[in-house]
């Protein structure tokens, strides 16, 4: 991944318009945030292949980036991105890392099913 | 006390990679090196870690293979020659039906007819997917015919462990297999960076603290799991 560039991350965002998109959405501070890093507790929120069609897409913020996304009857929206990459299928995937490297929130955008396994690639 | 010979072979039953290392590595070694044949049961690939390098080496789609990789490196490292991968994944381990979990166990058990096996000690392994794994474990050692079960060594992983659990029933000194227990642990790099750093730090500010650090690694605790029917 690289850190994100905003008017590549707009355009690569405009190719998902009008049409039928598998959404990964997640954000998290780590199963182990109580136990070991003294928060007060785990948060964690997750789709993996969320079947969504959205009519507007729009990166904003200045790093790290927010990503909101309008659909008919709703919207989708990630705060704290920081890098992105364009994968070898075309799939969008952005995420925010910590100053440790660490993910904290991932925003990605796929025409096909996110895999559930990676052994489902071998 | 090492306490730990051969025996007719040894499962290990975790959820995620760097689990049958981070901890317990010493004990494992311990036993292949006495000539134990040994199996490990992954459940997932760790899908949803959160290390993923500074700048990122990894991203979410990729760290599973990466961690592939890494678990069979750590199993090389371990002299673990049996690796069953059960392709659930990461954090979804709790939600599954654990009578299916079960069955899964349950078939390596029948199959390779373990002496021990380890695993988290239910309900207080911290992580859900620890909970849920070691529960199954738990149920499928259940269905096996009283004279036929393993031992099942227990990990606590809360801090408030002999308040919960009692005093550990093995208390091993792996300080024999320090470095190889060093080299499994680091074979999951993506991982390790992250969570070690630190100690890596205080190894490095003092001779004093680097022996701290030593000892605490040196020594490895399990409690056996009760199996009620």
């Amino acid at each position: 991944m690289q850190p994100i560039r905003i008017e590549e991350v707009q355009a690569a965002l405009d190719k998902f318009l009008g049409q039928e998109v598998y959404l990964h959405l997640e954000t998290t501070n780590g199963a182990y945030a109580a136990h070991r890093f003294g928060q007060p507790m785990a948060v964690c929120a997750y789709i993996r292949n969320g079947k969504v069609t959205f009519e507007r897409a729009q990166v904003t913020g200045s790093k790290p980036y927010r990503v909101g996304l309008k659909m008919d009857i709703g919207w989708i929206y990630a705060e704290g991105l920081t890098d992105y990459e364009i994968d070898g299928q075309g799939r969008l995937l952005m995420a925010g890392h910590d100053e440790e490297g660490r993910l904290a929130v991932a925003l990605q955008l796929s025409r096909t099913p996110w895999p559930m396994s990676a052994l489902e690639e071998e | 006390m090492s306490g730990v010979e051969k025996t007719r072979h040894l499962l290990l039953v975790f959820p995620h990679p760097d689990d049958e290392s981070f901890g317990k590595a010493g004990t494992v070694l311990l036993f292949t090196k006495a000539g134990t044949p040994a199996t490990l049961i992954c459940g997932t690939l760790g899908e949803l870690g959160r290390n993923m390098g500074n700048p990122p080496f990894a991203n979410r789609e990729t760290l599973p293979k990466i961690r592939k990789k890494e678990l069979e490196d750590a199993c090389k490292a371990l002299g673990v020659g049996d690796l069953r991968l059960l392709g659930l994944r990461d954090k979804t381990v709790e939600f599954e039906d654990p009578e299916y979990v079960a069955d899964r166990i349950e078939e390596v058990i029948r199959e390779v007819n373990p002496s021990i096996i380890m695993t988290y000690y239910p309900k207080y392994g911290v992580h859900p997917d620890h909970d849920a794994l070691s529960h199954a474990t738990v149920l499928a050692v259940k269905r096996l015919p009283k004279e036929e079960r393993p031992v099942v060594w227990g990990s606590v992983v809360v801090r408030n462990a002999e308040e919960v659990v009692g005093k550990p029933d093995f208390v091993i000194d792996v300080s024999s297999v320090f470095e190889e227990k060093m080299a499994a642990m680091k074979a999951h790099k993506s991982q390790y960076q992250g969570l070690f750093a630190r100690m890596e730090e205080q190894m490095a500010s003092s001779p004093e603290a680097r022996a701290e650090v030593i000892a605490s690694l040196s020594t490895e605790r399990y409690w056996v799991v009760p199996i009620e029917d």
